[in-house]
């Protein structure tokens, strides 16, 4: 890489926060396993991330000592484990900066709480006396993207079929960006929710969401963030994001799997119906009828994840120690150093932004005309991890016109030397194919 | 692992010499043609299996898709392996082919019945990739059975 003088006054290098990556390492006991004989190089951080001794630790822990469930003991193991649930959640609203705790559910993952949503819009259009910003009919309109997760696709597929609602996206530009120059025409009095991806899974495309939320504000619609590939990899602040909702998941962040978040503006979730229904989510209940408590209760029907919540207050925790700023700065250097890296590689092509800017360290690309499959194999073959497939975004590969990516994602144990080792497969995966 | 399990020299010349691919009419007037189109959703490999058969021979079989090797390789040694063959006789090596896919690489493959499908051998120790090598065989089932040959007995995929 060039380096390039920056001028005096201006932020230097030196001011960037940094961790030691060797002394990450050690924390993740995954990390020492051989894979087909070599050391294990996982480069697939976007689909799950690895879990650090701190975090199995407090899993084990909470089993070992405070088991017991929550939210409805006054026995002391029932206290001390609805301490722990409750602590956890306060640890997550302070990770995203949540004016209150209360805004914080905690759902099985970000596709269940996008689901929530759209549930309780489905629901709301069932009842005239609903928050008519919930109700949904023929005529109002959904606004997503071409570059969403599936789990932000279907749910307002479903949602728009049962209320006859239409649904409408922002295209994809050949460079791999969120197309807004439709916007005024996208986004207008009609539409009653706008849900984008964050961070793209697919093409690492990072969205710049204000003069969306500025149209969103404007027409009186709601803003939806998919911020599963965010919150993990840089500093988040819901009051400076200014959305309504915005949803991640524990296990792509160094927590387990089976929790996630559904982050919504507390005066959004208090007007919202229940969707599930069940223990913990009532104020009272007769034969006939119920009423329902006040969020976030009103939406964790049943025992919840109790032992993976505190585990994911445990990794906010770690990841908050480490910290997030560091993080994503060393995910930026290793992707400026990645993107150089494929550069020299013969027939590689980038899906999404080639510099950079605006962009996380997930790069998806083709090595020729070599079906990911084959390259995900023989990098395998070399302990290499990485996704092949369609990285449950089928409408970006159809964007591209291809029917798989092969996909490179990086995390704060992610190296430079794991990068060289991807290259180096890559070499190796042409040897074979060609 | 063994790569070269895997990515056999047979598979590899299939996959980039495949035989008999693209999809083609009857040439046969009294030939029954029918096809099927089978997805793998995890991967998004697509494959159009198409047969052509008087109810007796299987005459053609032609296909077209977009895969990875294994799969493309597949459709090649499925066309090799039972065109021209009567469809008694094309039934008992997809009953060979798809146990020996589903034998986890326990299964010793019998080079008379399955010719260039016992490179597949070694496929079938990787989980994540048998179901590629099914694809096809699984796309010409069911297009013999629209063209009113079915399997007996029902094989399982």
């Amino acid at each position: 890489m060039t380096s390039i003088a920056i001028p005096e006054g201006m932020p230097q290098y030196d001011d960037v926060p940094r961790f030691d990556v060797a002394r990450v390492r050690a924390d993740f006991p995954i990390l020492d396993r051989e894979i087909n004989g070599h050391p294990l190089v996982y480069l697939d951080s976007a689909n799950t991330s690895h879990k650090p001794r701190q975090v199995l630790d407090v899993l084990d822990e909470h089993y070992a000592r405070h088991n017991a469930n929550v939210s409805r003991s006054v026995h002391t193991l029932g206290t001390e484990a609805t301490e722990a649930y409750e602590g956890a959640r306060a640890k997550v609203a302070a990770f995203i900066n949540a004016p209150s705790v209360d805004e914080v559910v905690f759902t099985k993952n970000s596709t269940e709480a996008i689901n929530i949503v759209a549930y309780a819009f489905s629901n709301a259009s069932l009842r005239p006396d609903a928050d008519p910003r919930f109700r949904l009919g023929p005529g109002d309109e959904v606004v997503i993207s071409e570059m969403e997760h599936h789990s932000n696709i279907v749910p307002w597929q479903l949602l728009c079929e049962r209320t006859g609602a239409t649904l409408r996206w922002f295209p994809v530009t050949d460079q791999g960006r969120l197309d807004e120059s439709g916007l005024e025409d996208l986004v207008t009095e009609r539409t009653k929710i706008v849900s984008l991806v964050h961070v793209s899974n697919i093409l690492g495309t990072v969205n710049a969401t204000s003069r969306i939320t500025a149209r969103v504000r404007e027409v009186g619609a709601l803003l939806l963030l998919d911020c599963s590939q965010s919150v993990p990899h840089l500093p988040i602040d819901v009051v400076d994001l200014d959305a309504d909702y915005i949803v991640f998941t524990g296990h792509k962040m160094c927590g387990p799997t089976g929790i996630g978040v559904l982050w919504g503006r507390a005066e959004l979730l208090a007007a919202m119906p229940p969707v599930f229904g069940g223990g913990s989510m009532i104020e009272t209940v007769t034969m006939a009828r119920s009423t329902f408590a006040a969020p976030p209760a009103r939406f964790e029907a049943g025992t919840p994840p109790i032992a993976e919540a505190v585990a994911l207050g445990a990794a906010v925790d770690y990841l908050t120690g480490v910290g997030m700023r560091a993080i994503q700065w060393h995910e930026k250097e290793l992707t400026a150093y990645a993107l150089d890296a494929f550069g020299s590689v013969p027939d590689l092509r980038i899906f999404g932004p080639t510099v950079p800017v605006g962009r996380g360290g997930t790069i998806s690309f083709a090595l020729g005309d070599v079906h990911p499959h084959d390259v995900g194999q023989v990098l395998d073959s070399l302990g290499v991890q990485v996704r092949v497939g369609h990285h449950c975004a089928k409408p970006v590969c159809n964007r591209f016109g291809v029917p798989a990516m092969t996909r490179a994602s990086f995390y704060l144990y992610t190296t430079t030397e794991e990068i060289d080792a991807l290259v180096a497969g890559l070499e190796q995966v042409r040897k074979v194919f060609d | 692992m063994q790569l070269d399990q895997l990515y056999q020299e047979i598979i590899l010349d299939h996959y980039k010499r495949p035989h008999g691919r693209g999809l083609r009419d009857a040439e046969d007037s009294g030939d029954r043609v029918e096809e099927a189109h089978h997805v793998n959703p995890t991967c998004g490999d697509e494959v159009t299996v198409r047969v052509a058969t008087d109810g007796t021979v299987l005459h053609d079989i032609s296909y077209d898709g977009m895969g990875c090797s294994i799969s493309q390789a597949s459709a090649s040694v499925l066309h090799e392996l039972l065109r021209g063959r009567g469809a008694r006789e094309a039934f008992e090596v997809h009953e060979a082919f798809v146990e020996l896919m589903s034998g986890r690489g326990q299964v010793t493959p019998d080079e008379d019945v399955l010719g260039d499908g016992v490179a597949f051998a070694g496929v079938a120790r990787y989980p994540a990739r048998v179901k590629c090598a099914l694809l096809p065989w699984m796309a010409f089932k069911d297009a013999a059975a629209r063209a009113g040959v079915a399997a007996s007995p029902e094989v399982k995929a």
